[in-house]
């Protein structure tokens, strides 16, 4: 199908509007679409949150997530808020300690709160709770996975023996 | 890839038993995961991302709910039956790899048993999810949690003690909890009360979505009505909200099809036989279209205005007159011009074979 406003490309994104109560779409091409503000499959869907930390950047808030960043990787994977603002995702479970003043302001503008009050979740083998002996099982064999693809025979060849015995 | 593997096709929600099925087509919970010390999906490597699969397949049989899921692994899998899944609800369009022509990334899976299944290496590493038939947050809930309690204690899930369960976006940290109804308001969008209510909506922390979710449009009436937020309430309150504004809702459109019936009974009558009449006889039938007219009729059949068809019927007629659906039964490609003909022979078949229901 042709794009209903320049009718040379191809459309590809169905722009549905209500205007006075009745529906209209409209089937435009990515061009035609950007030109009417809207932004195109991908970078919506890629990034939610994009949109809300570009706005965040430029406006009062710039604090929250700074422009160029202020230098600070996370130790573990290695992003940096600007990965964050860019792809609206974090890198990994750390991100969330490498950035707690930023990420701790952000949560409260979006629930309203950065305090978990749900569930309360110890993983297996934590203090204070029994250790699962399944969940030893699985350590193990994520252990000895690791040490096969590393090459370290002498080490899988015990953490094997040890499975066996648990086995 | 076997289907017939699920038993009800991993969609026991279609069968309309649940409360308020009239009205209510679903409820959908989902909590989102990740495994303590690997990078999120995104950022992940492929090496990452099957020490991910691998960890949920070992807990997963050795766990109690799961121990017997069957697995389908997706980057493994051709594009046409990874739609079938897709269309099914049972997996993300993302992790279906349908989004651009991208196809799904190592360690990409679903595992499925019941009700509840597991997708594996979507935007986080796990996304437990559940669907129920009916209005029935409680069930869905508890079920899933069941098997998130299961899979918690088998896999060290990222968790903070300040920010709750640790997700790939921030936007569902805390309990990474989604529930979501399906829900079928043709009274409110046809006496134009929709707009107040979808606005109203969203001063209550609930949003609104198509019938596929996050990025997809809303066709036939159907809107999938959801939680905003998931940090700073419990599990309970935000699935206890979210019922308290849907009985609201079904209360409102309820009231929209009695001023319905009263203010423009014959119009009604007509508009909902003249949609059964189109399904029963047309020869081509686009989706868009089939989906507005069983619209119609399920408008029609909820307010006693047609005999028939029953719930059930009008359910499965959402699912499998879907493109990927109609080419796997009947042996084409999904770019097949004749799928509309082919829908359209499959739901008179469909409405020929109902019984006819005498009127409630």
């Amino acid at each position: 199908m042709l794009c209903d406003n320049c009718k040379e490309r191809e459309a590809i994104i169905n722009l549905t509007q209500v205007e006075h109560d009745s529906k209209v779409t409209l089937h435009l091409c990515e061009q035609c679409a950007q030109l009417k503000g809207v932004e195109t499959g991908g970078t919506v869907l890629k990034s939610p949150l994009g949109n809300f930390l570009g706005a965040l950047g430029k406006g009062g808030g710039g604090a929250l997530v700074p422009a160029a960043g202020d230098g600070i990787r996370c130790p573990e994977c290695g992003s940096s808020l600007r990965d964050f603002r860019d792809a609206g995702r974090l890198g990994c479970d750390r991100c969330y300690s490498t950035f707690d003043a930023h990420l701790r302001d952000l949560l409260r503008r979006l629930h309203g709160s950065s305090q978990h009050v749900g569930e309360r979740y110890e993983a297996p083998g934590e203090a204070g709770t029994k250790p699962d002996p399944r969940s030893r099982l699985l350590e193990l064999k994520a252990q000895l996975r690791r040490a096969v693809e590393g090459e370290n025979f002498e080490l899988a060849a015990e953490l094997r023996d040890r499975i066996r015995v648990l086995e | 890839m076997d289907l017939a593997l699920l038993p009800d096709g991993g969609m026991r929600w279609l069968d309309a038993s649940g409360p308020k099925s009239t009205i209510v087509l679903s409820t959908r919970i989902r909590l989102a995961r990740n495994v303590r010390g690997i990078p999120f999906s995104q950022r992940a490597k492929d090496s990452d991302r099957t020490a991910v699969l691998e960890r949920v397949r070992e807990a997963a049989a050795s766990s109690e709910h799961l121990s017997s899921a069957v697995a389908f692994h997706l980057d493994e899998m051709q594009r046409p039956d990874r739609q079938l899944l897709h269309e099914r609800h049972l997996i993300s369009k993302e992790l279906a790899g349908l989004e651009r022509e991208a196809p799904p990334r190592a360690g990409a899976a679903l595992f499925v048993q019941d009700q509840v299944g597991v997708m594996v290496n979507e935007e986080d590493h796990l996304r437990l999810h559940g669907m129920w038939s009916g209005f029935n947050l409680e069930d869905a809930y508890a079920a899933v949690e069941s098997v998130d309690a299961d899979l918690g204690k088998l896999i060290p899930f990222a968790f903070h003690p300040e920010f709750g369960y640790l997700t790939s976006c921030p936007t569902n940290a805390g309990t990474g909890l989604r529930a979501s109804v399906l829900i079928h308001l043709p009274g409110l969008v046809l006496t134009k009360e929709i707009n107040k209510v979808l606005q109203g909506l969203s001063q209550v922390g609930l949003t609104f979505r198509g019938l596929y979710g996050e990025g997809s449009e809303v066709v036939g009436n159907f809107f999938q009505l959801s939680n905003q937020t998931t940090l700073g309430k419990t599990e309970d309150e935000l699935i206890d909200h979210l019922g308290k504004i849907v009985r609201q809702v079904v209360e409102y459109e309820e009231q929209a099809r009695d001023v319905l019936l009263k203010t423009a009974p014959e119009e009604v009558e007509d508009k909902t036989w003249r949609a059964y009449g189109l399904l029963k006889h047309a020869r081509r039938l686009s989706f868009e279209e089939t989906m507005n007219l069983l619209s119609g009729v399920r408008l029609g059949v909820g307010l006693n205005l047609l005999p028939g068809p029953g719930v059930y019927t009008l359910n499965k007629l959402l699912i499998y007159t879907q493109l990927a659906h109609l080419a796997a039964m009947d042996g084409r490609s999904t770019g097949d011009r004749e799928l509309p003909t082919v829908r359209a022979a499959f739901v008179r078949r469909l409405l020929e074979d109902e019984p006819t229901v005498e009127p409630r």
